[in-house]
């Protein structure tokens, strides 16, 4: 998503660079210290941004403790419940690691936990994929609004917003540069991000 | 776009569309549950009016993967055979609220027919009309290629044998052209169709000549079921000129590969060595087939209107 069509006034930076490094660096410990270690651990990210951030968190928690984390991508798009309020989509790429999910302690993670809806057909889709031992959800903004019974395990920000406000997360990877920053949206509840 | 009626609807947006999602779609043919609940509570009825074995079976296994209800039509041993109209049978599938509709019909055009007639009001997707196209096969087939050899454009693909009642080789031209590639299609002269030099491809009588150029060889099938004139003088003769044998492939390139849309005249259009040598792609393109398939069915159904044609509404609508 682009982020330059905003209005200079209207935005708020919400997390710099350095924020958004500190914020991953935390919760890396964070599901290192919940999990006793990386073993078993396996991180998977939801398209788009949900899957650079899930490298990274995987690099830091290698760095910590010297062994390879298993890091994937998970596309939920065939599993919205919102499919039939858009027109068809094109699909991400969805890429297991070689372990698989079975018996594993899968991390999902996202850059906006939003309504929960995402989350939601990320769970049934990994049921489609193998049987984890647990799931748990690791997202860089928590925004509110949550419209299902779901909460996320590790955050890197809770961000209290209007549901007029739009929340755009830019990363390195895809976007040039890391930040968070909160918008008046025209069109309100137009974010896509769940 | 709301139907699949011609691979010549598609622009090079949208034919990469579904290879790209198709592309996606194929893993799911690797997890332990080969399912999707994308089309659940959609109906698709496949209404075959002539045989079929591979495609009525591949659509019918990706719109089941897709979880949408399917509904098998074969004209034989239905009223069909008592004389009723397909418009009848039409009307008939819209009062059972038929989603999508495949239709493989012995004449060119039903499908356009069935889809502007305002009988039915769900999707219309070709399967395979007379001699006139047969677009999800042309797409497999450009999906297959493209597993093997990347991106199509500039590639050199050779199409061989019974040009002129072969639906395979006008959704292919059309759809290669569109893709970038050089097609070239390789007959006798009898079993060329009036007008090729109008196609976006180029043509030729000697199968020599031009395999030594070729990344794909895609051999045709001798419809023997249409074959009611003399178009060559005895099979041993194609089999010669136009048939391809172990000698002919030894001259292909290296990295080329071998295609037929199936079903195979083994002896005839392609030696029983050639067919299940691992330089021929045969049989991965039936599997091939699903995926693509469970695209186009995802696309044209999946959401609130389809992702096909999109470029051209734009330009409608501006």
């Amino acid at each position: 998503m682009p982020t330059a069509a905003f209005d200079e006034g209207r935005v708020r930076t919400v997390l710099d660079a350095d924020d958004v490094q500190r914020a991953l660096t935390r919760i890396a410990h964070e599901i290192l210290e919940r999990n006793k270690g990386a073993t078993g651990v396996v991180l998977l990210g939801i398209p788009t941004r949900g899957v650079p951030l899930a490298r990274r968190l995987a690099e830091r928690m290698a760095a910590v403790e010297g062994t390879a984390v298993p890091v994937g991508s998970l596309d939920v798009t065939m599993y919205r419940d919102d499919l039939r309020l858009k027109p068809a989509r094109g699909l991400e790429h969805t890429e297991l690691p070689e372990s698989g999910v079975d018996g594993a302690v899968v991390v999902l993670v996202d850059d906006v936990l939003f309504s929960g809806r995402t989350i939601r057909a990320a769970l049934d889709a990994l049921g489609d994929l193998g049987r984890p031992t647990a799931v748990q959800l690791a997202v860089l903004v928590d925004r509110g609004h949550r419209e299902l019974p779901i909460r996320a395990d590790f955050v890197g920000k809770n961000l209290p917003t209007s549901t007029s406000e739009t929340v755009r997360v830019t990363l390195e990877e895809l976007d040039g540069h890391d930040g968070v920053v909160l918008a008046e949206s025209d069109s309100a509840g137009e974010d896509e991000r769940a | 776009m709301k139907h699949l009626l011609s691979a010549a609807d598609l622009t090079r947006d949208d034919a990469l569309l579904v290879l790209d999602t198709a592309q996606q779609l194929a893993q799911v043919a690797d997890r332990p549950v080969k399912k999707l609940p994308t089309l659940r509570g959609r109906t698709v009825v496949n209404l075959f009016f002539e045989d079929s074995t591979r495609t009525r079976i591949s659509f019918e296994a990706a719109a089941k993967r897709l979880s949408a209800d399917v509904i098998n039509f074969s004209a034989k041993g239905s009223s069909v055979s008592k004389g009723e109209t397909l418009k009848d049978t039409a009307l008939t599938l819209q009062a059972m609220g038929a989603d999508a509709v495949v239709i493989r019909h012995g004449a060119s055009g039903a499908p356009h027919t069935l889809a502007h007639s305002g009988w039915i009001e769900g999707s219309v997707v070709n399967a395979g009309d007379g001699t006139h196209e047969h677009p999800t096969q042309a797409l497999l087939d450009a999906f297959t290629m493209r597993r093997h050899l990347g991106e199509l454009h500039g590639r050199r693909v050779t199409i061989v044998g019974d040009v002129l009642h072969s639906r395979v080789a006008r959704s292919n031209v059309l759809l290669l052209a569109t893709l970038g590639a050089h097609v070239t299609v390789v007959a006798p002269p009898t079993l060329l169709p009036v007008g090729v030099e109008e196609w976006p491809c180029a043509f030729a009588y000697d199968l020599d000549e031009a395999l030594p150029g070729s990344d794909v060889v895609m051999m045709l099938r001798v419809q023997r079921e249409r074959m009611n004139a003399a178009f060559f003088p005895s099979a041993r003769e194609y089999s010669r000129r136009y048939g391809l044998d172990r000698q002919r492939m030894d001259r292909l390139p290296e990295a080329s590969i071998v295609m037929h849309p199936g079903p195979m005249n083994r002896g005839l259009e392609i030696s029983a060595e050639v067919a299940d040598h691992p330089r021929s792609v045969i049989v991965e393109q039936v599997t091939n087939g699903v995926s693509v398939r469970m695209a186009v069915l995802y696309l044209l159904l999946g959401g609130s209107e389809s992702a096909l044609g999109v470029t051209e509404l734009a330009e409608v609508v501006a």
